[in-house]
């Protein structure tokens, strides 16, 4: 009897083993991406099943809805945890993941694969890759192109009858705006209408207080008529260039609209809260990043024909504010080596062709500019347009500093109404002067 | 019936005298107290080793999670050091983060608006508290019923109560609106968005939250006064205000007070709430100091700065006990 007890102890202990190193073997064969919870990444997670069919490597997914993203990344890359193995972080990060070295630098991997960034449209190397800015130092691939645009109710604006009030009260046809002046006249004009029994009203604005979401929406308007982060000739000098009389102008545009086009209680608001507003049917005109318009696209009640979509428009000048992310390799991560590998598997063009078939969005420039890739969708000649003419926000390792202080001022003008726009921009030049010299960028 | 491993581990002196006791007779006081130069003996564990192991992992958590961080977080309020910058090094700065958080003209402004939530949201809590206890403590036929449901709102999270609310106060859609135009109000308005309204629909959600709380202590407080002071009353023809003001508000006083003092706190250091209600906004017009130390700490990451702010704070929040304590006790002298 207790040689039998022992005998059974021994297999059970050897199975125990066996499953423990088999668990450990499929620990090891795997990788864990790191993202923001929306459409893109569910689109990331089909294409991804190549890559685990071809390597083996299994794929796992943390992804962290959008309100707490920020915050919940940068926390784990501050702390040096190894829950990532591959980041697909935001833009502005840039510069504080390489200064404090949370990415693996991949200018050698690059060179060792045949990887070029002449392959991706610029715009998005600068804002997604680079750091310094303008060098070839490269921290991140460019993943995820993606900008601010509009969606418009094409159903709402094809109406005979909105067509002839609107051609008789502004002399004009109802079509996609194209300049900022002629998007405030479409807003008002929907604005407080009542479309089949219901009130509906212009726009979707960006509004909102917290993270980025007002930064993100007036900074389109703030191009338009000349705003500058700083001199180009001199970094950091921002007097005349973030406060310039064109800026004003800018922002008081968008408090304008904000005003006289958004919805009642449309003080807060940012992706979500703009997708809710246009897919419920309240408002004609949509601000959105543009990765969201291929679920706009498929939904029922708005999507297909109902929908078109239009880029930022312009001013004296045409800015679109750049959104969109690279993919990193984690420097706390124990599996470097199987994430640079993924790398080199999503850098391949055929997979970026799949991935934007998917719904992501490629910043392949072979891709972009191949013949019919500007109808290949309803979005796709939007995308295009859109990302020749981005400008993103500082991707200085104080990002976070600078950007709560543009939130703090520009919402306390646009949304709470204090204050003349101009003071706003003085005492945004203010705040980011005592930051930048905080970090001893000035003295 | 005492348990017989119980006897057993008392002092033989001590398990005697409640024997006695059990036995109906007093044990002398000398059996109680310990023996002058007797060992006592134990099976198990001696008395102060005893203590130790009931207080022993108390001591340690209370040092592990409040007196290290809060002496950690001092230390910080004198450095540069920013968390999201775990590799520079960290540089004493002396008292600048003092000063300047002192000299920060948008620290002030927070703390106004603290202040304004904070008085309005204990007044308003305090009065409907008072009311609601006062109609309670009349034991009518439902009043168990009514107890129970005024007791929900407090039971559940602010977090959630600031979302649920949130979508109360929406404009398109959420109930407030429809009630107050059912009321005669104006059709639609944005509670949240609008800079004159929002610190209001702050001071409204924590009172319909808080107020219960309020009651439960203030009713504990009328049901304590002993009835034989209303009857000397009544003997005395003394008119119901009288009652009320003679008898029932001295007699409550404490309580009052100490639910001022709790309602104080809390309030003071009110977050998420309001985080989840306006996240400070519209402009700055709601972002309480609390609001404020967060933005600083978690996402402006200066770690320093942050922590000079918390301690300014914390010496804030516990001066204003220390003189609501002392109040208090002089109400209770009296």
């Amino acid at each position: 009897m207790s040689k039998l007890k022992s005998t059974l102890w021994r297999t059970l202990a050897g199975a125990a083993l066996a499953a423990t190193a088999l668990g450990a073997q499929a620990q090891e064969k795997s990788l864990t991406l790191c993202w923001a919870a929306w459409d893109p990444a569910n689109a990331l997670v089909e294409l991804s099943k190549d890559f685990t069919a071809k390597t083996g490597i299994q794929m796992k997914y943390e992804f962290v809805p959008w309100p707490n993203f920020a915050q919940r990344m940068l926390n784990e890359l501050n702390s040096k945890g190894k829950l990532c193995d591959l980041l697909i972080g935001d833009s502005q990060w840039i510069g504080g993941a390489a200064q404090e070295g949370h990415y693996v630098k991949l200018n050698d991997f690059f060179d060792k694969n045949g990887i070029k960034m002449s392959d991706f449209m610029p715009a998005t190397v600068t804002g997604y890759s680079e750091w310094p800015k303008k060098t070839p130092n490269y921290w991140a691939l460019p993943a995820m192109g993606d900008a601010v645009a509009f969606t418009y109710r094409k159903d709402w604006f094809a109406r005979p009858e909105l067509r002839a009030e609107f051609k008789q009260k502004y002399g004009r046809d109802l079509e996609a705006p194209k300049t900022w002046d002629e998007f405030k006249q479409v807003g008002q004009f929907f604005q407080n209408r009542t479309i089949d029994g219901k009130k509906v009203y212009g726009a979707a604005l960006y509004t909102e207080r917290g993270s980025e979401g007002i930064t993100m929406g007036v900074t389109n308007a703030l191009y338009a008529y000349g705003f500058e982060y700083s001199n180009p000739a001199k970094p950091y000098d921002m007097k005349g260039f973030v406060n310039s009389a064109g800026a004003a102008k800018g922002l008081k545009l968008y408090k304008e609209l904000y005003d006289t086009v958004t919805p009642p209680g449309h003080s807060n608001a940012y992706m979500t809260e703009n997708l809710d507003a246009y897919k419920s049917g309240q408002v004609a005109m949509q601000m959105n990043f543009i990765a969201f318009f291929p679920g706009i696209s498929k939904d029922p009640q708005v999507g297909g024909e109902k929908t078109g979509f239009f880029a930022i428009p312009k001013g004296d000048k045409q800015f679109a504010q750049l959104g969109g992310q690279g993919i990193s390799v984690v420097k706390y991560s124990d599996k470097q080596p199987m994430a640079l590998e993924y790398l080199k598997w999503f850098a391949q063009q055929s997979v970026q062709k799949k991935w934007w078939d998917a719904g992501g969005f490629t910043c392949n420039q072979a891709i972009l500019n191949a013949p019919g890739f500007d109808k290949s969708t309803s979005y796709a000649k939007v995308f295009l347009d859109s990302m020749k003419m981005v400008k993103d926000f500082w991707a200085e390792p104080t990002y976070a500093q600078l950007l709560l202080a543009m939130q703090n001022r520009v919402h306390d003008y646009v949304v709470a109404g204090k204050g003349t726009p101009q003071a706003a921009l003085d005492g945004m030049v203010k705040d980011w002067t005592e930051v930048f010299k905080e970090d001893g960028k000035l003295k | 019936m005492k348990p017989r491993f119980f006897m057993q581990w008392r002092q033989p002196a001590v398990a005697a005298a409640v024997s006695q006791e059990a036995a109906g007779s007093a044990p002398p006081a000398s059996a109680l107290a310990p023996a002058k130069g007797h060992k006592p003996v134990h099976q198990g564990l001696s008395d102060r080793a005893l203590a130790w192991l009931f207080v022993g992992p108390t001591i340690v958590l209370l040092l592990a999670f409040n007196i290290f961080p809060l002496l950690w977080t001092i230390y910080l309020s004198f450095t540069n050091f920013r968390a999201n910058k775990p590799n520079a090094e960290i540089s004493w700065v002396g008292i600048s983060n003092y000063q300047r958080v002192l000299g920060d003209e948008a620290i002030w402004l927070n703390m106004r608006t603290t202040a304004h939530f904070l008085c309005w949201s204990i007044v308003l809590e305090l009065l409907l508290g008072f009311a609601l206890a006062l109609l309670l403590n009349r034991r009518f036929r439902t009043h168990s019923f009514w107890s129970t449901a005024i007791l929900l709102p407090m039971m559940l999270a602010p977090a959630v109560v600031g979302t649920f609310w949130k979508y109360f106060f929406e404009p398109q859609y959420g109930i407030f609106n429809y009630i107050v135009s059912f009321f005669g109000g104006p059709e639609k308005f944005t509670m949240l968005g609008d800079v004159n309204l929002s610190p209001w629909a702050i001071v409204l959600v924590d009172t319909w939250m808080w107020t219960p709380y309020v009651m439960l202590i203030l009713l504990a407080g009328l049901r304590s006064i002993p009835p034989y002071l209303y009857e000397a009353a009544e003997i005395d023809r003394a008119s119901e205000w009288t009652k009320f003001w003679r008898i029932t508000v001295p007699m409550v006083m404490p309580f009052i007070i100490l639910a001022l003092l709790f309602r104080s706190i809390e309030n003071f250091k009110m977050f998420d709430l309001v985080d989840q209600l306006t996240n400070g906004g519209p402009g700055s017009v709601t972002e309480l100091a609390s609001i404020h130390l967060k933005r600083e700490a978690f996402e402006k990451w200066r770690t320093g700065y942050a922590s000079a702010l918390a301690i300014i704070l914390f010496v804030a929040i516990y001066g204003m006990s220390l003189v609501t304590v002392r109040f208090l006790d002089k109400v209770k002298q009296r």
